[in-house]
């Protein structure tokens, strides 16, 4: 479990990383907190000949207020900071709520909030949660930045939407809208294992307290963030009872989500818990968002 | 003799050392000119070799030598047969197939080795491996156990015509007449499936032939030091004190570490002689997953015939033994399976009958517990199951079921792994399970709370279950105690060491014979130049026979030292009394001589050492029980089952255990904690999934899921002494305990806790997934 040789810079600077970026193009990768490309490269499954670390970016790790609300969070900023922050507490509370989910503290001082994003495992936490929350991801290069969706992003297994000179640089949350209650929640083997199965949900209420939006992303169900559209069209402009709640699950269990079965969980097994979990997380939601 | 430390709840000597990274492991060796190994291992579990091309292996810069099954010549062997099968089972069937060196022919399981690399770092090794061409024709996978003895299988060992390894039939009584009179027969196939141990440190190997001394060095992380030792010597035609083998501190071992002998420890040695280099293998997480034994696999067809009272009649079993591609561990592990279904029950009429199937997995040999937990298993089940039929308590069919205090010893008139008839030495069961009853609150529990939280909705089981644990066989081990002249007492013994704290515990006996501090002892154990008698690490035997041999050897110092000191001192022995590290007149402190002057004193510059008499104060014993000595116990716990998720959570675990006389009760709490951690795992966490092509697909620590400190839960221990008649100090093996009743105790109380509706659970692993199957359907 050894990699194999491959040549290693450490710029100290964003434009001397970029500059690396453009030169060595498709053979070089981004290192980050390295949780997730150091074993894999260890397995050899991936055998990058160049990596540019970008440790040595101070400029890349930080956590402020977004110019329109909401948070901005820099690439390099360190998941556990994300964590311990009392600006995303109050202003992205679902990341909050959700990052001890993601492994365990050790793991989480190394790994980065935007590494984490970047490896777009579809085990992970945070690319659903970015995609509830309509997080926005500024990439740059050598020759200018561009903004991406979080659908746009998170293309497929372990793929985004980043140009192979490209990086990560920042995460951008929106505030959530008024009366917007939010709720994550997952099932894993043992405590810090990746999800069998995991949902966030957002729901906003009207004056009336009907729903009048609402989000579910689903993480390991499918190859990126699954979204159960469905089960969400259904609740708009509903009451949300504990039988519309139940129906929503159904649906999002049923047919909104189509997930693998593998030697930790079943496919029946997954539709099962997603239908739980979405029960739990719905709930949950709506009963934040009241209190809004 | 005063027992100022023995049963005392102190602290291990060798925790600083470990704890502050001063306990020498093997990847600690280092050498300026050392080489470094890397295996192309198969990647097909069954095939012929048609072709190896290492060619661009060889030509990769730092490469130094790259060996396949070819090069080895005369030395390529099949590896021995470590146990061979009991001589006195009349009608046994035992085709004997070890591994080999390097695979020639024929590939018989994923992560065979087939060329071995040896480089001017492992990095480099591994580059070349990655060089390497095998082509190998495939042949059908031979995976799933019960198919493995179909005639249209293909055979792994081909001048075989089934992969049928062994068949043994025991008896005790006549099962077929117990059934005619039964009111109660309980039939049902149960099934338990591969783990693995995953020791913190995997397997390792530096070995340094000095071509100058005529010396091979080699560090180990074996279990049994001399026997490799002996080994090796003989493989390589050099005499025994040429070879020197060196277990040092070791990560865990838990049987699959007393392999004899791994693939690889045969040819470092070599390897390392023919370059006259040091050379170094440390074994990674992902090769651990194929290169290292595992253990586990059995189906076993079962009943159990009873009277209406719930008493047993006889018991008979059917099973089939997953062997894995070769057999070099004989039929340890599913004789102990064998023993172990007897369980602490009185059981008339017997009837046990196994096949050994080859398959094209790892090779199987024991793993903490080896074959005890299968055994256990299936009796307890059918034991729950028939308790539920007639309508009694978990805990009454087994009261009614015990061997009683006063039939012991118990001939159970079967053979052992020992060779020995299974006879239990000694037992008391009933204060045990009274213990664990009360210490779990049982009745509390079935009255009170479990109706109360079955009315909030809430799915809380509790479980009971015995068992018996054969510990400390033969043969023998050894011990050499000296008195330095500073005073510090020296024990050296030929037993590995794997974090089971003999530097404290067989410090603890040698301490209060000498009247000597505990942390004045001082022991050096598995090197083979300090001492080069004895067998090793297993079987729940070091404490056993390793602490009698220790404890003979300081009795026959301690003579020594009234014996001299009665001279100087001009007093009657029994005058003499030792503490504090001198020995004196009783009430004349004055008198007092250090035993450090005494050894001096023993071993004089001038004088003469009088005939019939040696010098030095110094004693060499050994100790070799006829047969093992019995441990038991009761575990008992709750747990609370997730009706949605299938989760389940143990809200309480208890363990009361029997092992005769406790050294240390600190040391044998860590003992069953561990233990109980690896029987939790194995019920509910960990799993070796083989597809259909023997490929492992959960080859690491992300997929094989080892619970972590996180999930495994607080225990409350509780000690029953029960003496062992066979050995002075009356002490029994407890390494093992902890581990081999907990699936069925855990299965017993997930049942309870899904009530009414429960599934019948005949089988292990379990895991969410499957429970939320046997729950709801496929
Ligand atoms: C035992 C264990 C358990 C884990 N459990 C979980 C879990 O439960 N949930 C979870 O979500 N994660 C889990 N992880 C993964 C962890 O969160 C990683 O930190 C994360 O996936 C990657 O972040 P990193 O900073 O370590 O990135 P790295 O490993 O350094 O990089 C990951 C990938 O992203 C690329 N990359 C990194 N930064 C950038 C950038 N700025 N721009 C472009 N590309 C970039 C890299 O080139 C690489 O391909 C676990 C990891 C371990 C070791």
């Amino acid at each position: 479990m050894k990699p194999p040789p491959f040549e290693y810079f450490a710029p100290t600077t964003l434009d001397d990383a970029l500059d690396y970026m453009a030169d060595y193009g498709d053979e070089a990768k981004p290192l980050a907190g390295g949780q997730s490309l150091i074993p894999t490269m260890n397995f050899r499954l991936a055998q990058p000949e160049v990596l540019v670390d970008l440790n040595g970016l101070a400029e890349l790790a930080y956590i402020r207020p977004a110019a329109g609300g909401g948070v901005s969070i820099g690439a390099m900023t360190r998941q556990r900071s994300v964590e311990r922050s009392p600006l995303v507490a109050e202003q992205a509370p679902l990341i909050h709520e959700t990052m001890p989910y993601i492994a365990h503290p050790q793991i989480r001082n190394r790994g980065t909030f935007g590494g984490n994003l970047a490896h777009t495992d579809p085990a992970s936490e945070l690319p659903a949660v970015a995609t509830a929350l309509n997080a926005r991801f500024r990439a740059q290069s050598r020759s200018g930045q561009r903004w991406l969706t979080a659908d746009e992003f998170f293309v497929d297994l372990f793929t985004t939407a980043l140009e192979p000179e490209e990086l990560l640089v920042e995460i951008v949350i929106p505030p959530l809208p008024a009366q917007t209650g939010y709720a994550f929640r997952e099932i894993s083997r043992r405590h810090g294992d990746y999800a069998l199965v995991g949902v966030a949900a957002t729901v906003t209420l009207d004056n009336n307290g009907r729903c009048e939006a609402a989000r579910l992303v689903y993480l390991s169900v499918g190859d990126k963030p699954v979204e159960a559209v469905q089960a969400t069209a259904a609740l708009i402009g509903q009451k949300l009872t504990a039988e519309a709640i139940d129906d929503a699950a159904e649906i999002a269990a049923a047919q909104d989500i189509d997930p693998p079965g593998d030697i930790h969980a079943s496919v029946t097994y997954r539709r099962h818990l997603a239908k739980v979990l979405a029960k739990q997380v719905l709930a949950k939601a709506t009963a934040r968002a009241k209190q809004e | 003799m005063s027992t100022r430390y023995f049963g005392q709840r102190i602290k291990r000597n060798e925790d600083v050392r470990m704890l502050t990274g001063q306990a020498l492991h093997v990847d600690d060796v280092n050498f300026t000119d050392m080489l470094h190994v890397a295996f192309y291992r198969s990647r097909d579990a069954h095939g012929y070799i048609k072709d190896i091309d290492v060619s661009a292996a060889q030509e990769r810069e730092g490469v130094v030598a790259v060996y396949t099954a070819e090069d080895l010549g005369d030395y390529w062997q099949p590896g021995p047969l470590l146990v061979p099968p009991p001589p006195t089972i009349e009608g046994l069937i035992f085709h004997q197939r070890t591994q080999v060196p390097l695979a020639k022919d024929k590939v018989r399981f994923v992560g065979e080795p087939i060329v071995m690399v040896v480089a001017e770092s492992r990095y480099i090794a591994e580059d070349a491996v990655g060089d390497i061409w095998v082509e190998v024709e495939a042949l059908p996978a031979v995976i799933d156990i019960e198919q493995a003895l179909n005639e249209d299988m293909p055979t792994i060992h081909d001048d075989l015509d089934s992969n049928m390894a062994a068949h043994v039939v025991q008896k005790k009584g006549n099962y077929e007449a117990a059934v005619q009179q039964a009111d109660l027969v309980i039939k049902r196939k149960l099934k338990y499936d591969r783990g693995t141990a995953a020791a913190m440190e995997n397997r390792g190997i530096v070995a340094q032939w000095d071509a100058k001394s005529q010396k091979l060095t080699v560090w180990d992380t074996t279990q049994a030091p001399i026997v490799i030792r002996n080994g090796l010597a003989a493989m390589l035609g050099l005499s025994e004190h040429q070879v020197r083998v060196i277990a040092p501190f070791i990560g865990g071992g838990f049987g699959p570490k007393i392999m004899m002998f791994y693939q690889e420890e045969v040819l470092l040695p070599w390897a390392s002689m023919k370059l006259n280099r040091p050379l170094k293998w440390i074994e990674d997480r992902q090769e651990n997953f194929f290169a290292t034994t595992q253990e586990r696999g059995q189906v076993h067809e079962a009943e159990l015939a009873l009277t209406n009272d719930g008493r047993i009649l006889g018991l008979k079993h059917n099973f089939i033994h997953d062997g894995g591609a070769y057999i070099p561990y004989g039929l340890t592990i599913p004789l102990n399976s064998q023993a172990n279904a007897l369980g602490p029950y009185a059981t008339p009429n017997y009837y046990s009958e196994f096949k050994v199937a080859f398959t094209n997995k790892p090779i199987v040999t024991p793993y903490r517990g080896a074959g005890r937990q299968h055994g256990v298993f299936v009796i307890e089940r059918l034991l729950d199951l028939a308790a539920k039929q007639l309508d009694l308590s978990p805990i009454e069919i087994r009261r009614r079921n015990f061997i009683q205090p006063e039939a012991f010893p118990y001939n159970h008139e079967i053979i052992f792994q020992d060779f020995a008839p299974l006879v239990f030495d000694s037992g008391n069961y009933e204060p045990a399970l009274d213990m664990a009853i009360e210490m779990i609150g049982y009745e509390q529990f079935i009255k009170e709370e479990q109706p109360r939280l079955r009315a909030e909705g809430k799915k809380v089981g509790i479980g009971v279950a015995a068992y018996v644990e054969g510990t400390g066989i033969g043969p023998y081990e050894g011990a050499r105690i000296t008195v330095e002249a500073s005073g510090k007492v020296s024990v050296a013994s030929g037993i590995g060491t794997q974090g089971q704290g003999h530097f404290t515990s067989f410090a603890q006996i040698v301490a209060d014979q000498l009247g000597v501090d505990v942390r004045n002892v001082y022991l050096v154990t598995g090197d083979t130049d300090q001492f080069h008698w004895g067998a090793g690490t297993f079987a729940s035997r070091g404490a056993v026979v390793a602490g009698n041999a220790i404890h003979s050897a300081a009795v026959e110092v301690r003579k020594k030292i009234l014996k001299l000191a009665s001279e100087k001192l001009e007093a009657a022995e029994e005058d003499l009394e030792l503490a504090d590290g001198q020995v004196r007149v009783k009430g004349v402190p004055e008198t007092a001589i250090k035993l450090g002057s005494l050894a001096v004193m023993a071993n004089p510059l001038r004088g003469a050492v009088r005939p019939g008499t040696e010098p030095g104060l110094e004693a060499t014993s050994y100790f070799g029980p006829e047969s093992g000595t019995t441990a038991s116990g009761v575990h008992a716990l709750i747990v609370e089952v997730d009706p949605e998720t299938m989760k389940v959570e143990v809200k309480k675990y208890v363990v009361v255990h029997d092992c005769g006389k406790v050294i240390n009760p600190l040391i044998l709490d860590g003992q069953i904690h561990g233990g109980v951690a690896q029987g939790l795992g194995n019920a509910f966490y960990e799993q070796l999934h083989f597809d259909e092509n023997g490929q492992l697909l959960n080859a690491s620590f992300m997929d094989y899921l080892l619970p972590t400190a996180l999930d495994v839960p607080r225990m409350e221990i509780g000690h029953v002494e029960t003496l062992s008649p066979l050995n002075p100090l009356g002490i029994k093996g407890a390494g093992e305990a902890g581990a081999i009743p907990a699936a069925p105790v855990f299965v017993q109380a997930v049942e309870n806790a899904l009530g009414d509706d429960a599934p019948e659970i005949l089988e292990i692993p379990l895991s969410p997934n499957r429970l939320f199957e046997l729950v709801f359907g496929e």
